[in-house]
């Protein structure tokens, strides 16, 4: 039986074991025809074209595990940015983990999708953004949704701050062969408040595991969103990450996505710009070595007039990794004054690598500025021997450039710690010690 | 200020079509649709040999599995294939006949658009073969070219004299396989040109081709081989513009450029069909495959001036397979009103030290939709290529659109590849500071979109250019709100 029909006839079970009286019932339903009509996507789907499917589709996924496993917060505390003090909300095998999490509803609710989803108190505000911003039509979205039931839930009242950050840690441990996770996040961020989000995706198997996951964020008039996903899987993760964002007037939403790992990766992240004066920023760092595969495509559409949108995004791609970069802008009729800037950098330092780009401008509006630059390359040679010259050995002189390549994206890193993490775990992919802390 | 911003507008949008005319010459006309008889019945027409007959059938028993292409970013009425005529010829044309035995008709038309194959293009030192509808009628300077041992005859004529190049090179860049339009040229083609250029020849002149489509309802589709052989040199160029008709025409043409070791072609293209009236009505629609490819120290250079056709579908690609070969691709395509384009270039790096360069212009007026749709593509072995793309956009008015798809795709670590797009509109600023110097808004307006085509207007051989600019201005008055 191939995946898909599998997940079709395990919709019926996934009903036995949740409240199909909820109007969010319904949406899952038509989330379910949606995906039964469409399945998963091919190759021949332009968005699709460069990152197949096919392999991940062949393996027999359980999609509810069976048994629980509990982790200990010391064989796991590498994990963590554990320098900090932070709100976590860790999953293992999809299951909340209370022990190993930290959740809040002091002034602010950090606490997990599958109460919001059944409690009648939170039912307002589920009927008001659930599924709201995620696209209805595409199957992978649809197929998350069907099967929506846990994730986190954030919800930051006008005005509020959390007096930290929030850790997402999904843990897989490898209890079953192979495994397929659908955490769902719903982040809602009022007027005037502020929220950072560190969200991670672990392995801690050799075995299979296939993560999609769908995460919605609302971000009210003048809020500030700062989002951290750190992608250092193992060789047998893959993940497909589906980010919708909507955006009101004058927010400021960020997204860092650093992809250091993992065996298929799929960056969707979206961005609506439903409102004016607002700025959106998608910055990416990939790093790939083995048979990797990374393939980040965002969207962001300007609605409205006098928003900006910024994309960088660097790559370097060793071995037989393979790289793909879609970017699209899209500039409405009305979406006057828009200044949209994309940027994609890439370095290929193997034969074997490959880098697909496509970065994309649709423009219906005239008095705008968009620009998009695309590059490939590889490491300078005049530098690298002005390093060498200074006795530099040239496995760190590269290194030192690679680094200097991807440094721009992690200057905006806005948490301290997590931007020494990242640039550690930058170093150890780079495969130096430059004996002294990047 | 003489005109208002009003008044520009207005007079752009009853601006008709000025070569839209339509000359009265008596065709020899075949029914209308498409079936394996009508291909046969072309080819006996063209009194073609056995293998081409059959390859032209072979062609149309592919296209009729083939479904139409869906992908491109523009919306229009699909052609019905069975309405129309495959086969037009003007009755009075031979190919045997000099100047003064063309029909008087055919030469007033010609005269109106400022074509003139006399004297003028003489001086100009450009040998014409001209295409009306589908029969070439006169050819001009064969005889300093035959003299250099160039061959530039209708591609029918030399099916009949040298079968050999024809059957060797015809349908090896752009197979019969290769796209809907591309196996619908193969299986209809009536004519178009053939060149080839011996060894180490550099063509002494510009050679040029000006088609036409006349007869109401005949779709033209022409096919055109061009062949440098090894060290040899040619600048070729094709320049369009079609009388004003209501239903729209179809035209699915094919261009295969082949340059051997050594050599470079220069293949420039000035395109002004009628692009529709100001509601969007009629127009051409201009489906074409263009594709060249590079042996060893070879260059395939295209420039293309893009003014007219309602829906306009054009990729002209180099396959860089030798080493050190180089491509280039210049383009400004203007769109007004309701027309759509769809158009950019795909450069396929497989040899090592290969080059390519990218420049193209859109302008989008009116309500019309600009897409740049564009593919580099750098093989496992392709050592050391290096690619350059510039894609701008130049928006007026708030009604159009400018789109770009920029495919790259590296699969060698010694690449490099510079892409950037930009998409802007005319300052008022830069307007003003023109009408400051008593410059009115509407020339301000061409000078500044002079200014912003200049590189690829650079491009095009002396004569073109001016023809070219006048192209932009005609096409772009008054557009701008």
């Amino acid at each position: 039986m191939d995946l898909k029909d599998k997940l079709v006839s395990s919709f019926m079970a996934f009903e036995n074991n949740i409240d199909v009286e909820h109007p969010v019932h319904d949406v899952r339903i038509e989330a379910m025809k949606n995906f039964e009509i469409k399945g998963f996507p091919s190759k021949k789907e332009e968005a699709w074209k460069y990152t197949s499917l096919k392999g991940l589709q062949k393996i027999d996924f359980s999609i509810f595990p069976k048994q629980e496993k509990t982790l200990e917060y010391k064989d796991v505390k590498k994990y963590f940015i554990h320098d900090i003090d932070t709100y976590k909300i860790v999953f293992v095998d999809g299951v909340f983990s209370s022990h190993l999490s930290e959740t809040t509803h002091d002034g602010v609710d950090i606490c997990l999708m599958s109460s919001a989803l059944t409690k009648p108190m939170y039912k307002q505000i589920i009927d008001v953004y659930f599924n709201k911003v995620a696209s209805k039509d595409e199957s992978l979205t649809s197929l998350n949704t069907a099967f929506s039931k846990e994730g986190a839930y954030i919800y930051i009242p006008k005005g509020k701050m959390p007096k930290k950050p929030v850790e997402i840690i999904h843990f897989a441990t490898g209890n079953e062969a192979s495994l397929l996770l659908q955490p769902r996040n719903l982040i809602i961020v009022e007027e005037n408040a502020e929220l950072q989000i560190i969200e991670r995706h672990q392995s801690l198997t050799s075995n299979e595991v296939l993560t999609n996951s769908v995460t919605e964020i609302f971000a009210a008039k003048s809020a500030n969103i700062d989002y951290y996903k750190v992608q250092n899987d193992s060789a047998k993760a893959s993940l497909i990450d589906n980010t919708y964002v909507d955006q009101k007037d004058r927010s400021f939403v960020n997204v860092h996505t650093f992809s250091l790992g993992g065996k298929l990766t799929r960056n969707n992240l979206n961005f609506y710009q439903n409102g004016e004066y607002m700025d959106s920023t998608m910055k990416g760092v990939t790093i790939l070595a083995e048979k990797q595969h990374v393939d980040h495509h965002t969207l962001v559409h300007h609605i409205q007039p006098n928003c900006e949108s910024h994309q960088d995004y660097k790559g370097i791609y060793g071995e037989n990794s393979t790289g793909v970069f879609n970017g699209k802008i899209i500039v409405d009729k009305v979406a006057q004054k828009t200044n949209a800037f994309q940027k994609n950098n890439n370095i290929l330092i193997s034969d074997k690598a490959t880098i697909n780009t496509k970065p994309q401008l649709e423009i219906f509006a005239d008095d705008v500025k968009c620009s998009h630059g695309c590059t490939i390359g590889q490491l300078d040679e005049d530098a690298l021997f002005y390093l060498q010259s200074r006795g530099i050995p040239k496995k760190e002189a590269r290194a030192l450039l690679m680094y200097a390549f991807a440094n721009n994206v992690l200057e905006s890193v806005r948490i301290p710690e997590l931007k020494t993490r990242i640039n550690k775990l930058i170093a150890k992919k780079i495969g130096v010690n430059l004996g002294f802390d990047l | 200020m003489a005109y208002t911003e009003e008044e520009l507008k207005k007079e752009l949008e009853t601006k008709e079509y000025e070569y839209g005319f339509y000359t009265d010459i008596e065709s020899d006309t075949f029914p209308k649709g498409l079936n394996e008889g009508i291909v046969r019945a072309i080819s006996k027409k063209k009194n073609e040999p056995e293998w081409m007959t059959e390859w032209r059938l072979e062609a149309f028993r592919v296209w009729e599995k083939m479904e139409e292409p869906e992908w491109a970013n523009v919306r229009y009425e699909k052609p019905d294939f069975q309405a129309i005529s495959y086969y037009s010829a003007p009755k009075a044309a031979d190919p045997n006949k000099t100047l003064e035995d063309v029909d008087p008709d055919l030469l007033e038309m010609y005269r109106k658009l400022g074509i003139s194959v006399d004297e003028q293009k003489k001086l100009q030192n450009v040998a014409v073969d001209i295409v009306v509808d589908s029969v070439s009628v006169a050819t001009t300077f064969k005889k300093t070219l035959a003299e250099k041992g160039i061959i530039f005859m209708p591609i029918s004529e030399a099916i009949q004299k040298h079968p050999e190049l024809v059957k060797k090179y015809m349908g090896t860049v752009v197979p019969t396989t290769d796209n809907f339009y591309a196996a619908l040229n193969s299986a209809v083609f009536t004519d178009g040109s053939f060149c080839y250029i011996p060894k180490g020849v550099s063509c002494p002149m510009e050679l040029s081709t000006y088609f036409r489509i006349n007869e109401g309802g005949t779709g033209q589709f022409e096919r055109t081989l061009v062949i440098a052989d090894k060290g040899s040199y040619v600048s070729y160029l094709e320049g369009c513009t079609a009388p004003s008709r209501d239903e729209n025409q179809l035209h699915a043409a094919v261009v295969e450029l082949i340059a051997m070791d050594d050599a470079e072609i220069k293949y420039s293209t000035v395109q002004n069909w009628y692009p529709g009236n100001s509601e969007g009505k009629g127009g051409v629609y201009n489906f074409v495959t263009k594709r060249g490819i590079c042996e060893r120290n070879a260059k395939i250079s295209w420039t293309q001036v893009e003014t007219g056709s309602a829906v306009t579908w054009k990729y002209p690609s180099c396959i860089l397979k030798g080493a050190n070969s180089v491509g280039e691709f210049y383009s400004i395509a203007v769109t007004n009103n309701y027309q759509q384009a769809d158009t950019g270039t795909k450069m396929i790096h497989l040899g090592k030290n290969t080059k390519s360069t990218i420049i193209s212009k859109g302008i989008s007026a009116g309500k019309s939709q600009n897409s740049y749709r564009g593919l580099v593509q750098i093989g496992s072995r392709a050592e050391n290529a290096r690619n350059f793309s510039q894609c701008d956009s130049l928006l007026m008015g708030n009604e159009c659109g400018a789109h770009t798809f920029p495919y790259i795709e590296a699969k060698n670590k010694s690449a490099q590849i510079e892409h950037e797009a930009t998409t802007s509109k005319i300052g008022e600023d830069q307007i003003f500071y023109c009408n400051q110097r008593g410059i009115d808004t509407e020339k301000a307006i061409a000078l500044i979109v002079n200014g912003f085509s200049k590189e690829v207007l650079n491009k095009l051989p002396m004569e073109f250019a001016v023809e070219a600019q006048k192209l932009l201005e005609i096409s772009l008055e008054g557009s701008v709100g």
